[in-house]
């Protein structure tokens, strides 16, 4: 296949960079780990029955293609552009997590590993983890943040009945990055038989391209879709960002396509002036965590900050190196939704249209309720909605005093 | 490059027929003053070469003994300018033990590479060791760091084999550190032979002296893999012993920073017994 020299979509360069992001920053045990992974998955992606049997998969087992909704009732409300939501909530296990992990876990089994690892946050991704290791018999521990594993509880319980063994890590605030630190030292460790089943795109080359063509899915299936509906594309593309899995997964089929805005959506928290957030692209600067350059929140030592976010699922210091990119060269916004935007969309979405979503795309939501009013009755944007909300009923409950 | 303290050190020891002693500890732990007698008592005590932890909040690579040793020095309002005063203060009154700053990268990148080695260098630091920058990335920290006079010491790992290896030596100096272990600092399960067979391997390769560490932790441990190798290298029981001497409110104490040059002495002591015929 030749790709054009003037596309977007050609990226990681040989050495896993976008630009100056990317890469791989990993202790020298892991090294030819990740050289071995990156074999691996070029040799996977030549390799029609692998592209056969995700494709088997996704449609049996996940339950794709995902539907492309038209969300009447909230275009009338907003009074502006034609909204459609990309139902990846709809997915077995409730979220896109699933494309990459099943992608992931083929891999795992085409390299012969047969223990598999993974960090979570709001625990969307230990439950994919989980379900793909339940369903193709590998042992499965899962890493997750003290902090998530209380406010999160509905997953914990989820993974454990898949068989998961889940491991609350206590360090630093008890978050994602400390899950993700955690699974990398468990990876040092057992360098011979274990998988690192990454969720997000983000961590050392290959892992930001591995999870951005697994989520792709969701990006190839809405041009599909909105061509077939619209006779068109859309004016603008919209998703929440945390690692950034679900927003490059929508965004990198529409990135050659200029009439199409790109819009991704960071965790405001309480609000950009202290350290109540989870904007790195908006608040942070360039640095090198988990593997990656990438936009992070830190302090002027170079230290990680601990973010805050209402939604887990967001609440991570750094974002995947090729959203850093797409920052940079212009060709994708980063806008921050604070808290209680998200929490406002994730009742009026609820209310209006009967659907209950999670509170990362509710972020996403709360952009769009922006931006509809502000374009034309007859311009279209599509939002990825990228989970649902059940995992988030008991802290909505509590935010809203309702007691469960 | 010019010879280097690193370099002087190594040549001294191997004249003497024994393995240097290399000791790990983390820069403010548990405070600036603590930390920085107990830096000032290491060459008395019998470290040969220092290594100095720059805290990093993020330590992926360290098991439990050094993160919290990174955390009690982060909560202590520890900074990179207060590490490399402290190396400066080391200097004044001493002009022979090397130094080498240790860990991660990100610290370095935002006060930028070029800087940053210039810094170091004139502060007194003779090498780095920064676990997350592999050779693929040579030009950014560690061609700028020769280029200033600091030796860029690597970490070999059992995972490191025959076909890589040229590649993680190729810009190597001072000596290379190899990491007995798959795994994270503090790691139990140290296999003198597999150590002593992989430091041989590695010596096929380079003529650099090679220092073992990640899990020594007795005088014995020192002795045995100092029958191999030319250094050994000790972190984690030095920053729990650190640990085990604070008080209820986790503060120093009068027998915070003996505990760690007695610990230094008994494993100088084992080093020394692994002298070689
Ligand atoms: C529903 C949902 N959306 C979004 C995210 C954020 O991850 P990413 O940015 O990788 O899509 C998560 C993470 O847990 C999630 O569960």
């Amino acid at each position: 296949m030749t790709t054009l020299a003037n596309t977007m979509r050609s990226g990681p360069d040989e050495r896993g960079h976008f630009g100056i992001f990317g890469g791989r920053y990993v202790a020298e045990t892991l090294m030819p780990l990740i050289l071995d992974l990156e074999k691996a998955y070029n040799d996977a992606k030549a390799d029609p029955e692998f592209k056969r049997e995700i494709e088997t998969l996704n449609k049996h087992y996940t339950g794709r293609p995902s539907p492309l909704y038209f969300a009447e009732r909230l275009t009338e409300h907003l009074g502006g552009a034609k909204i459609y939501f990309k139902r990846d909530e709809l997915n077995h296990t409730g979220s896109h997590k699933i494309n990459n992990c099943l992608g992931q876990i083929l891999l795992a089994k085409r390299m012969g590993k047969t223990r598999i690892i993974a960090e979570t946050g709001a625990g969307q991704h230990g439950v994919a983890t989980a379900t793909v290791c339940a369903r193709f018999g590998l042992p499965c521990v899962v890493y997750m943040g003290a902090t998530d594993v209380e406010r999160q509880k509905p997953n914990v319980f989820r993974m454990k009945l898949l068989g998961a063994e889940i491991v609350p890590v206590t360090a630093g605030a008890g978050t994602l990055k400390d899950a993700m630190n955690e699974a990398l030292r468990d990876w040092v460790t057992n360098v011979d038989d274990t998988y690192y089943l990454i969720g997000t795109a983000a961590g050392p080359h290959p892992y930001p391209e591995i999870v951005r063509d697994l989520q792709s899915v969701i990006g190839k299936e809405t041009r599909e879709q909105i061509l077939e509906a619209e006779g068109r594309l859309p004016d603008a593309i919209v998703a929440a960002v945390g690692g950034g899995s679900n927003a490059i997964g929508l965004f990198h089929p529409f990135l050659d396509d200029e009439s199409v805005q790109i819009y991704g959506v960071e965790a405001g928290g309480r609000g950009l002036d202290g350290h109540e957030h989870c904007a790195s692209l908006t608040a942070g600067k360039p640095g090198v965590l988990h593997g990656n350059r990438t936009y992070l929140l830190q302090d002027d030592d170079g230290q990680i900050l601990e973010g805050h976010s209402i939604s887990a699922g967001l609440d991570y210091p750094g974002i995947g190196p090729e959203h850093s990119w797409l920052k940079e060269v212009g060709r994708a916004k980063y806008v921050p939704i604070m808290d209680d935007e998200a929490l406002e969309a994730f009742q009026m979405l609820t209310k209006v249209e009967g659907i209950i979503p999670a509170l990362e795309p509710a972020h996403a939501l709360a952009q769009v309720i922006k931006l509809a009013p502000t374009m034309d009755k007859n311009q279209i944007i599509v939002m990825n909605l990228c989970g649902r909300g059940d995992k988030d009923v008991f802290t909505v409950g509590g935010m809203l005093g309702f007691n469960l | 490059m010019t010879e280097t303290r690193i370099d002087r050190r190594f040549k001294a020891c191997a004249e003497q027929g024994r393995p240097a002693l290399v000791t790990f500890i983390t820069a403010g732990d548990p405070d600036l003053e603590t930390s920085s007698a107990i830096l000032k008592a290491l060459p008395a005590a019998g470290a040969d070469v220092i290594e100095l932890g720059m805290p990093f909040s993020d330590p992926m690579a360290e098991g439990v003994p050094i993160q919290l040793a990174t955390l009690r020095a982060l909560h202590a309002g520890q900074t990179m300018n207060k590490t490399l005063d402290m190396v400066r203060e080391f200097r004044k009154t001493d002009a022979d033990t090397p130094i080498i700053l240790m860990g991660y990268y990100n610290p370095i990148y935002v006060r930028e590479p070029v800087a940053f080695v210039k810094e170091a260098k004139e502060a007194g630091v003779d090498g780095l060791i920064v676990v997350d920058i592999p050779p693929e990335a040579d030009d950014e920290l560690c061609i700028p760091a020769m280029e200033a006079g600091l030796n860029f010491i690597r970490l070999a790992t059992p995972t490191t084999d025959d076909k890589r290896l040229p590649a993680v030596l190729a810009n190597t100096s001072g000596f290379v550190y190899y990491v007995s272990v798959t795994g994270i600092t503090g790691s139990a399960n140290l296999n003198a032979t597999n150590v002593s067979e992989a430091v041989t391997r590695i010596k096929g390769h380079t003529d650099l002296p090679v220092a073992v560490g990640f899990g020594i932790k007795t005088a014995e441990d020192a002795e045995n893999i100092g029958r191999k190798a030319d250094g050994v290298v000790v972190g984690s029981v030095l920053v729990n012993a650190i640990k085990d001497s604070l008080d209820a409110d986790g503060r120093a104490t009068e027998k915070t920073v003996s505990a760690v040059t007695d610990l230094v002495s008994s494993l100088a002591e084992g080093a020394r017994r692994a002298r070689k015929a």
